[in-house]
């Protein structure tokens, strides 16, 4: 256990240093991919522990990146003008929900808490009518879809298809100055920390240990006198919530939010980091993520058309042989052959 | 009967599917602490008995009473909060945890949520887990994954589950089922040391099991009740020997035609 913080202390100092001896292109993507992790880690948390597949984190993600964009289309437009897209569409007047935003802590606000409260009702919907497994799969990949088709249709109050850009004021700051790149990374890297460690407590806890439960047989527990629904609404909504900051996070980073990071295949992208990387452990959510998107990057420059075999094939081969991902393999490898008695939870139930 | 002090009141439950009456118009009553052994041919009801009992299946027509208080209605879970709690036929424990935590969770008193967030255990709770596992025969394995259990002992972490739940009313829907002779014999014991704090209904198909629990005996028929009475007068009773064997006979029937 001891070994195990000393590493993680050392991959944290290693991240913080990375500036001094990462590239610049690199590190933009390592600090975006680091902000993609947190989203990662909620996944863990809701598919690996508490085994509802979720294929439509996007939409989580989403509302915390437009959340965040809002705000700054504001603070960025000319005094007394709607942001551009609205004039273009012809608009005369802010929409009433856009007003709110104008404030910098309503954003922050909305950053953290829209996207809890939207999953602490999706699940709560969902699972007091105890749906399960693969429907609930197929009804969160359906909100994915939905979602991206509303915001696409929306042109005049979304920014449609473009969805929202064209802000390099952030704050007072410039989002092109590689000073506020190198702040924002930091930013991004101690917001994982945190939620790392925050996860590893909820998980050590009695609260974790019912999640587990829950996955293996929610029945049981429900005749062990548990109400299953808040522990299920609970985990969802924290999950929600990590994704909404990854969204934010990754807004930032890039300089723009739009359907097409995070409807449908988004959404089943970030589940396939946390199966590469290991679902039932946060470390694992953090590295799969890292592994698949430095892979994306380089597998796309090289043979832009093969990236999505590639990944397709990895997420077969990681479902059919190592079921329990690269950490699987890395324990595996450690524990002698007697101790490898432990079967995988099955992918849905 | 003394009706006022029963534990548990299966008043005139019905429970029917599409017509079929899993439960006929049955009326069972239970003391606190007494042990009562539940047989009957294949669906006479006797799991859809305990299920009723749980609220897994809701009576058509009827209620049950527990401790004074209709809790028909009453979601699972708060069902089990009242003070009952069921082992299944088929175990059910957690393999994702260890063989200890099962049991934690089980003897857990304050289940919501919001409390649970912490790692903090009462002294009481490790108390009363290291007392279940020592009655299960289990506490060397305590910190092995509850996967790795053989089937015998997968039985008996669900019961040691069941007792840690320090319920009012434990339901043990054949806990000797798949064990050999020797295991069934412990679990008989078990069983009969269990009687006077909690009481118990069990459910088994093997009589040379439910003669060591040596308890009263009803008989379930066509989800009503047949006999009710000791071991040695149910072997006795001609219409038990003739639901048992008329049921054995129109299998052969079936065969023949």
């Amino acid at each position: 256990m001891a070994r195990k913080g000393l590493l993680y202390g050392l991959a944290l100092v290693l991240l913080v240093a990375a500036p001094l001896y990462v590239p610049p292109y690199e590190l933009s993507l390592l600090g975006r991919f680091l902000a993609l992790a947190i989203a990662a880690l909620g996944i863990s948390l809701v598919w690996g522990t508490a085994g509802m597949l979720s294929l439509g984190q996007g939409v989580f993600f989403a509302i915390g990146g437009y959340a965040i964009a809002m705000h700054l289309k504001l603070a960025n437009a000319d005094a007394g003008q709607l942001p551009d897209f609205m004039q273009w569409s012809g608009l005369d007047k802010l929409p009433f929900w856009w007003e709110p935003f104008r404030s910098p802590a309503v954003a922050f606000l909305a950053v953290l808490v829209l996207p809890g409260l939207a999953a602490a009702l999706l699940a709560f919907l969902v699972f007091r009518r105890r749906v399960s497994g693969a429907y609930f799969a197929i009804i969160t990949q359906a909100l994915a879809l939905a979602a991206a088709t509303f915001v696409i249709s929306q042109q005049p109050y979304t920014g449609g298809f473009n969805g929202l850009t064209g802000f390099n004021n952030v704050f007072g700051f410039a989002l092109t100055d590689p000073h506020t790149q190198l702040a924002l990374y930091w930013i991004t890297l101690g917001t994982l920390a945190l939620a790392f460690a925050a996860l590893r407590l909820l998980l050590d806890s009695r609260f974790g240990t019912i999640l587990l439960a829950i996955r293996d047989g929610e029945n049981r527990v429900r005749f062990l006198g548990y109400n299953p629904l808040p522990f299920k609404v609970l985990a969802f909504a924290a999950a929600g919530v990590l994704a909404g900051i990854s969204g934010a996070l990754v807004t930032l980073d890039l300089g723009v939010i739009s359907p097409a990071m995070f409807g449908v295949v988004p959404s089943i992208e970030m589940v396939i980091w946390v199966a590469v990387g290991g679902r039932s452990s946060l470390i694992g959510a953090v590295l799969g993520t890292l592994l698949v998107n430095f892979g994306k990057d380089w597998v796309s420059s090289a043979f832009p058309e093969l990236w999505l075999y590639v990944v397709g094939l990895a997420f077969i081969l990681v479902v059919t042989l190592a079921p329990n991902g690269v950490v699987g393999i890395a324990k595996s490898w450690r524990r002698p052959a007697f101790a490898r008695r432990e079967r995988p939870p099955a992918l849905v139930k | 009967m003394a009706e006022a002090a029963a534990l548990l009141e299966v008043d005139h439950v019905t429970v029917s599917y599409d017509g079929f009456k899993a439960l006929d118009d049955l009326s069972f009553s239970m003391q606190p602490g007494s042990v009562h052994v539940l047989i009957g041919p294949n669906g006479a009801g006797k799991s859809t008995l305990l299920d009723t009992i749980i609220g897994r299946v809701r009576p058509t027509q009827g209620r049950i009473v527990f401790k004074g208080e209709d809790i028909s209605a009453l979601p699972e879970f708060r069902i089990v909060q009242r003070g009952i709690c069921r082992k299944f036929q088929t175990p059910g424990v957690l393999d994702a945890l260890t063989v200890e935590a099962n049991v934690l969770v089980a003897a857990t008193r304050d289940r919501r949520s919001w409390r649970s967030l912490t790692t903090r255990r009462s002294a009481a709770e490790r108390a009363r887990v290291d007392e279940v596992l020592d009655l299960i025969g289990l506490s060397a394995k305590r910190s092995l994954s509850a996967a790795q259990l053989a089937h015998g002992e997968r039985q008996w972490l669900e019961i040691g589950m069941v007792v840690a739940s320090d319920s009012d009313l434990l339901l043990l829907d054949e806990p000797a089922a798949g064990m050999t002779h020797r295991e069934a014999e412990l679990t008989a014991g078990l069983v009969r040391s269990l009687a006077g704090k909690h009481a118990l209904i069990v459910i088994d198909h093997d009589m040379d099991f439910v003669e060591q629990i040596a308890a009263p005996v009803s008989v379930l028929h066509m989800g009503r009740m047949l006999a009710q009475g000791s071991v040695e007068a149910i072997r006795s009773d001609p219409n038990v020997a003739a639901v048992y064997l008329g049921r054995a006979a129109e299998g052969v029937d079936a065969r023949r035609t």
